[in-house]
């Protein structure tokens, strides 16, 4: 590895092998559209990219190339690799809203899935004829038109904020494992309330979800039929919702990046590192606790949503103590209260859970359906309920355990730490 | 709303209640004691519970597929399978600690608590995979023993199984085993002293190391014990299922004061009831508008409402703050 860190640094050879591998991995892609190492290769170029040493202005050109236009475009080749990078940029988003809570201000939230559930639910329950279930037609008709996603992409922040707020409010004078179990309380309860709240009033529709959700409407196609670019909305939502994805993710960086550095991030950190001394400070605990679960609660708001408007259809199934975890051990792995990390950590995770075990699926039942035998064992016996793609929890756990065993600062450590602990 | 109806299945509910109760005391148990000993919670411990029940469903399953089930007498397999669930569940509670948390010692707080949900998430899905592979099947169901599913009938409302009367006695005798372990022997002595405070019990010559594996192995027991009690009285597992009774179970050793044995049995059988009534009487109460569907949101209401109120639990044993 030290050779390759060596060549990483000097500017000359890595702006050669960046290139060189951003091209050759997306030619990949787009020759072999099956080929998950190629899909793999080209996440790792722009993943070298961003440890290279390269000229500033190039960096920021090729991510934007790489992340703005190959992708899309890769996308078209094979849809399931757009799904895939939105899913991504959807758990990014969610991940640097948990670091805000557990990595700056070292509150660990078990039940950070709720406020995603609020967004989502926020959006589906008036973007759907769910609404008018229990509001009188004469009043408003719903669905409300795909336009009113833009008001409600705000409103899912606000909404998702106030639930953090008064989720905050009591259980602050708590102590951090006490903290952990009440969220994750909290974050039942509101699974449970969207499961149940299909009596007395009708709110959620229950276990059977909301369905269909309206999707914002394609503003820009009768731009594209002018241009003589004919497509429809099949093609066009993926990469809409992609863009708007991406576009939500890179001010939800801008905000984390602003965040980080000014006084109310100290203020978190310092509050993390010990209460008891950053109160002496003259920290205002409360205020800045609650403006913590208040800003990570509206990220997950945000993309609560798009994803509803996304997915078209939810219910409280994606919303479980199990995605929860899987957002923490996106933060844990990355490095708590780094924004790197995160960002590596969501992507890590989130493509071992969508391509690498989905992938060994895939093969496993291709290798039972043939019934190849090895070593005298033929694997037509093996049991059918053996789904590599059913252990993201085994996933999950082994990366919780051995990361706080080995590196508990995470991948990319947060530049403060890496400071505080030495080369550690 | 129809009182003689509230009446009349008053006494069943109370039964239901009790036993559940005493399962969460169990499972309490083995939170309350790490707590007491490391202040910290063992979040694997519902995994830890869980095994008692597989192992339990395994030689149940095994007996009946030599068709040996039903040679021997009801009691006597009750007696193995607590056994050996005790036994592979303070095996494995053992294990947990010395891979998972004791190279984390002395790390700040939530460190250890986030290594042990990555241990509960990994135990889950290593049941899951066992069972996969082993039977083809991980959602399993209890063999029945006809003896133990005889009945006493006493009204038109109100009955006991044999089953259920076994289970409310094993875990009578449990705690009972568990009081006297930590109260009457030099042992029990021990693990009180490394609670008080550590350096000094080691001052005195007591090993912290091997006192803490076996306040593991004794939690771990009892849960495998519960593991196997819920198994016989409700059926029906899977590898998840010790998720909610896991957390029910830690409410309630907050309930009753974390870190406090006889507090952890008295939350376990307050919780217990309190679940029993609501699910039974949330519903015809309100109409049918709230039914026995929000039980679990009534206990992490009542752990909430503990933790701000009442941090100490109701028997409060302080808990200090570590600067």
């Amino acid at each position: 590895m030290t050779w390759l860190t060596a060549l990483l640094n000097r500017s000359g050879p890595a702006t050669g092998l960046v290139l060189a591998t951003i091209s050759l991995s997306s030619f990949a892609v787009a020759y072999y559209p099956r080929s998950l190492i190629a899909f793999l290769l080209f996440q790792g170029s722009i993943l070298l990219l961003y440890f290279a040493r390269v000229v500033p202005w190039l960096k920021r050109s090729l991510g934007l190339l790489t992340l703005g236009i190959l992708m899309p475009i890769l996308g078209t080749i094979n849809g399931y690799y757009l799904e895939v990078a939105t899913q991504v940029g959807i758990f990014v988003a969610l991940a640097l809203g948990l670091n805000i809570v557990v990595g700056l201000a070292g509150l660990l939230d078990l039940g950070y899935v709720a406020f995603y559930a609020v967004g989502a639910y926020t959006w589906a329950i008036f973007g759907s004829p769910q609404a008018g279930k229990f509001i009188s037609e004469s009043l408003v008709r719903f669905p409300l038109s795909g336009t009113w996603f833009f008001v409600f992409v705000l409103l899912g922040v606000i909404v998702a904020a106030i639930f953090g707020f008064l989720l905050g409010l009591p259980v602050l004078r708590l102590r951090g494992d006490y903290l952990a179990i009440v969220t994750l309380g909290f974050g039942e309860v509101i699974r449970v309330l969207a499961n149940n709240l299909d009596k007395p009033i009708n709110l959620t529709n229950g276990p059977q979800g909301i369905t269909p959700i309206s999707r914002p409407p394609l503003f820009f196609q009768p731009l594209l039929t002018v241009l003589g670019i004919p497509a429809s909305p099949t093609v066009l939502y993926p990469l809409y919702f992609y863009a708007l994805v991406l576009l939500i993710v890179g001010v939800v960086i801008l905000v984390n990046r602003r965040l980080e550095d000014s006084h109310i991030g100290r203020a978190w950190e310092a509050i993390r590192e010990d209460e008891v001394a950053a109160q002496a400070m003259g920290v205002p605990l409360v205020r800045m606790k609650l403006l913590a679960f208040a800003c990570g609660a509206s990220f997950a708001g945000v993309m609560g949503v798009i994803f509803s408007a996304k997915q078209v259809f939810i219910n409280p199934e994606s919303f479980t103590f199990l995605e929860s975890i899987g957002v923490l051990s996106m933060v844990i792995l990355g490095g708590m209260g780094s924004i790197p990390g995160a960002i590596l950590g969501a992507t890590v995770v989130t493509v071992l859970n969508l391509q690498v075990l989905k992938g060994l699926s895939l093969w496993l039942n291709e290798l039972r359906n043939a019934g190849v035998t090895i070593l005298g064992y033929n694997l037509a016996n093996l049991p059918t309920q053996l789904e590599p793609a059913k252990y993201e929890r085994m996933i999950f756990g082994f990366i919780l355990i051995l990361m706080m065993i080995y590196r508990p600062q995470g991948i990319l450590p947060a530049r403060r730490r890496t400071r505080e602990l030495g080369g550690r | 709303m129809d009182t003689s109806l509230l009446i009349a299945i008053f006494p069943q509910v109370l039964l239901d209640g009790i036993i559940l109760g005493f399962m969460y005391a169990l499972i309490a148990l083995g939170y309350t004691m790490v707590y007491g000993v490391l202040e910290f919670i063992n979040f694997a411990h519902s995994e830890i519970f869980v095994l008692g029940a597989f192992v339990g469903v395994e030689i149940l399953l095994g007996l009946q597929a030599r068709g040996m089930l039903d040679a021997f007498s009801p009691f006597l397999v009750l007696v193995l399978l607590l056994l050996a669930g005790m036994a592979a569940s303070a095996l494995l509670a053992v294990t947990v600690e010395r891979v998972a948390y004791r190279p984390l010692r002395g790390a700040p707080r939530l460190i250890p608590l986030i290594s042990a949900i990555g241990v509960s998430f990994f135990l889950q899905d290593a049941i899951r995979l066992f069972e996969s592979i082993w039977r083809n099947a991980f959602n399993l169901v209890y063999p029945t023993m006809d003896q133990l599913n005889l009945r006493f009938q006493f009204t038109e409302n109100i009955e006991i199984s044999v089953k259920s009367l076994v289970v409310i006695a094993a875990a009578l005798l449990m705690l009972w085993a568990l009081h006297l372990i930590v109260n009457r022997t030099k042992v029990g002595k021990a693990i009180r002293a490394v609670a008080e405070d550590q350096a000094t019990a080691s001052l005195m010559g007591i090993n912290v190391n091997r006192i803490i594996s076996l306040t593991f192995f004794i939690g771990g027991a009892m849960g495998g014990a519960a593991g196997v009690l819920f198994g016989v009285q409700y059926s029906l597992i899977n590898p998840y299922t010790g998720f909610i009774p896991g957390l029910k179970a830690f409410t309630a050793a907050v309930l009753g004061g974390i870190g406090n044995i006889p507090g952890a049995m008295m939350g376990g059988l307050v919780l217990g009831l309190l679940e029993a009534f609501a699910a039974s009487y949330l519903s015809l109460l309100t109409g049918g508008a709230f039914g026995a569907e929000y039980k679990d949101i009534f206990a992490f209401s009542i752990l909430i409402l503990i933790l701000i109120f009442r941090p100490k639990g109701l028997l409060g044993e302080v808990v200090r703050e570590r600067a």
